[in-house]
């Protein structure tokens, strides 16, 4: 099939475009771009008056169940979600049942990926760090690497122990491939089910300190520092010094990244006062002034990416006590329009760094193949209403959990379409 | 007159006069339970489930009495041995319980938030009577309670709550009803046992008890858990009660009476003096006594309102 994809604003960070313009695909790849192209017979002819068309995003964090968890989400499901909320391409962690430690799991992701959801999602495994993400021995990165791994991460859990992350650090440089902290000091955190602050105080709740992931962070850009081959990236980052640790490695030239949630620049601690359980994630929900710092660092380019950390859980796992639930909320459907209407709107962002944030850097961090949209490339698709405003509604959610703390939530800018491997899926 | 919430979940925003209204309805009730027949039908036909997952035995009973001297049936649970110990979820316990027309349900949880959960999974009235290091209304409504029957107000009074702020719910929901009536709350414990940002509710910190007492009239003395200390919040029985034991010589250091609070059960000589919890200027028992006059007012106020 091919296709003339019309009148759309065309927003390329790589190749510095930004223009109406029309594209036409043949066979899955960029014909040409012009003002006044027309359509040849058999070509499809898509209108796109006032969308935006961009490469295709990625989410470097999500939590796809499979394999062991297939009751929360399936690799199926999960790529449904994300071609919903406008991915082309996921990066799944390793916490699955078998862990992604070993080659065979690796790439029964990878190929399980391609078999869903008409292939259109790129399924990318982030392998764990250390065996049985137990922060001991090393996993197989070699092995990981060559079966596709693009990152390393034992994430949900940190890489505690300084002289492990020394090691892994060192290894992984072997491969350019980034070590992703979950950072947090896990001697600070048992039992915190919020972050530590005025709202915990009051709620009576076991605190979850942001010192914590400061300490950790601290500690990770000093051993980086020490190992400078190395790449590192925080993940999920929180907190307002988190980011000027962040900003001053940059500083220096070292070679760290960090992602941030929608979430995170989104929400307080003080909606857990409602005890709803979707207010619960690790790291917590922080302050305003957290959230503020988020929005700055994006700005600044000392946050490089966004990603959403799509943890689904179902409804009977969070419809418990608050101290028993498990953290994470979903997030691939909301990240677009919570990223628009929190950040474009309110002018911390043009359209063009949220292009970056969203696809140009994570595929530069993770060594993915950059997206150009010129002639003669692939056609690897974002297709956004960037004005459309919008409610959401989780029970119409792809995902096969519901648990997020947006239901109802007005949001601003929706993906209308994503285009991968030859041909265009229409959004809903 | 009714109070603005159909459950008791905290005293955290609750309004000057709602407090009121429930210590002045608890005034009648103490009335009623020196009478010999202690028993009014206001509650006859409700059905009430106490919900204790974590043990208790005076609330437990307090609350008891107080719906059976209200006339109310009363059924009791103890998680121990029941379904929950079989891995039912606390939803699903409250549901089939509610499945049998419950109208009222006391609860008693390890988790902070329980009873608000409850209160958006059932339809019945919900009473908070402890949730992990959340509140504890009632205790902290039958102390002010017994702290007005003792002063003939609340406004202007100086009272200290010593020892583990941090993991203490009586603290918290003294706290909030402490101030909302105009009383000048301190803490004093060790550094370990205050919350970070505590004074944001309005009250001073100290660490040396010999610094607060000369400027309070009433200690209330919390519980020290025995498991804290393995917790690493203190490093000794033996060093607590060195310098946060409120005994007799530090009391009598002020030269004047200073009412002597516990919430029970009290750990002899190590939080408290034995002579000083026996004393004269103690109101443990009272503040017990008042616990069902209290609840009962809290039980009859959500019970009969039309919300």
């Amino acid at each position: 099939m091919n296709y003339l994809l019309k009148h759309a604003r065309i927003i390329d960070p790589v190749t510095g475009t930004d223009e109406q313009l029309n594209l036409l695909i043949v066979d899955g790849t960029i014909d040409r771009l012009g003002a006044n192209l027309s359509a040849a017979k058999g070509v499809e002819e898509v209108d796109l008056s006032g969308k935006l068309i961009a490469p295709g995003f990625v989410d470097m964090h999500v939590h796809l169940r499979e394999p062991g968890f297939e009751h929360k989400e399936t690799i199926e499901s999960g790529c449904r979600s994300a071609a919903q909320g406008g991915f082309t391409a996921v990066c799944c962690m390793p916490n699955t049942n078998p862990t992604i430690d070993d080659e065979s799991v690796a790439r029964y992701v990878i190929e399980k990926g391609k078999q869903v959801c008409d292939g259109f999602v790129d399924v990318y495994p982030i392998a764990a760090a250390t065996k049985g993400r137990q922060g001991e021995e090393l996993s197989p990165m070699a092995e990981l690497t060559h079966a596709g791994a693009v990152g390393f991460s034992d994430d949900g859990a940190p890489i505690a122990s300084a002289n492990t992350m020394r090691l892994a650090l060192e290894y992984s440089s072997m491969f350019g491939i980034p070590i992703i902290q979950h950072a947090e000091d896990p001697s600070m955190t048992k039992g915190g089910s919020m972050n530590e602050g005025v709202v915990s105080m009051r709620l009576g709740i076991p605190g979850i300190p942001p010192i914590a992931e400061e300490l950790m962070i601290g500690r990770d850009i000093a051993l980086l520092r020490y190992v400078p081959k190395a790449k590192y990236h925080v993940a999920h980052i929180s907190t307002r010094r988190s980011t000027d640790l962040v900003r001053s490695a940059k500083q220096e030239g070292l070679a760290v990244s960090a992602e941030v949630t929608p979430h995170h620049f989104t929400l307080t601690d003080e909606v857990v006062a409602s005890f709803d359980t979707n207010t619960k994630m690790n790291p917590p929900l922080r302050t305003a002034d957290d959230v503020e710092a988020m929005k700055e660092a994006l700005r600044d380019g000392v946050i490089d990416v966004i990603a959403t950390d799509h943890a689904p859980h179902t409804i009977d796992e969070k419809e418990v006590e608050y101290s028993q639930a498990p953290f994470g909320i979903v997030g691939l459907e909301t990240a677009i329009g919570l990223s628009i209407a929190e950040l474009v709107r309110q002018r911390f962002l043009s359209l063009l760094q949220l292009v970056e944030k969203f696809s140009t850097n994570p595929r530069r961090i993770l060594s993915l193949p950059q997206i150009r949209i010129e002639a003669g490339q692939p056609a690897n698709l974002t297709i956004l209403d960037h004005e459309i405003e919008w409610t959401v509604d989780t029970t119409r959610f792809s995902s096969k959990s519901k648990n997020s703390p947006f239901h109802g939530r007005r949001l601003q800018g929706k993906a209308v379409g994503i285009f991968n491997h030859g041909r265009l899926r229409r959004v809903v | 007159m009714s109070l603005q919430s159909r459950h008791l979940l905290g005293l955290d925003g609750v309004p000057k006069q709602d407090i009121e209204l429930i210590l002045d309805t608890a005034v009648s009730f103490k009335e009623v339970l020196e009478r010999p027949i202690k028993k009014v039908p206001p509650l006859q036909g409700k059905t009430i489930a106490n919900l204790f997952f974590e043990s208790s035995t005076r609330t437990r009973i307090s609350f008891e009495l107080a719906e059976r001297r209200l006339s109310a049936d009363v059924v009791s649970f103890a998680a121990a041995g029941s379904s929950v110990s079989k891995g039912e979820t606390l939803k699903d316990t409250a549901r089939n319980i509610e499945a049998m027309k419950i109208d009222m349900v006391v609860i008693r949880h390890a988790s902070a938030g329980a009873a608000h959960f409850l209160s958006r999974v059932v339809k019945a009235n919900v009473l908070n009577a402890g949730d992990g290091a959340h509140e504890h209304p009632t205790q902290a409504l039958l102390d002010m309670f017994t702290l007005r029957e003792k002063y003939g107000t609340l406004k202007g009074l100086r009272v200290c709550i010593v020892g583990d702020v941090l993991h203490s719910r009586v603290a918290r929901s003294n706290i909030f009803g402490l101030t909302t009536m105009g009383v000048e709350v301190s803490l004093c414990g060790p550094a370990t046992l205050m919350p970070r940002h505590i004074e944001q509710l309005g009250v001073r910190v100290f660490n040396t008890l010999d610094d607060v007492i000369p400027s309070v009239d009433v200690l209330n003395v919390l519980r020290v858990q025995l498991e804290r200390q393995q917790g690493g919040f203190f490093p000794s029985l033996r060093e607590y009660h060195r310098f946060f034991g409120v005994t007799k010589e530090r009391v009598d250091r002020a030269g004047r009476a200073i009412t002597i609070m516990h919430p029970g059960p009290i750990n002899r000589d190590v939080e408290l003096s034995a002579d000083l919890a026996d004393g004269e200027h103690s109101v443990i028992l009272e503040q017990v006594t008042n616990g069902v006059a209290v609840r009962m007012a809290a039980l009859y106020l959500l019970g009969t309102s039309s919300k």
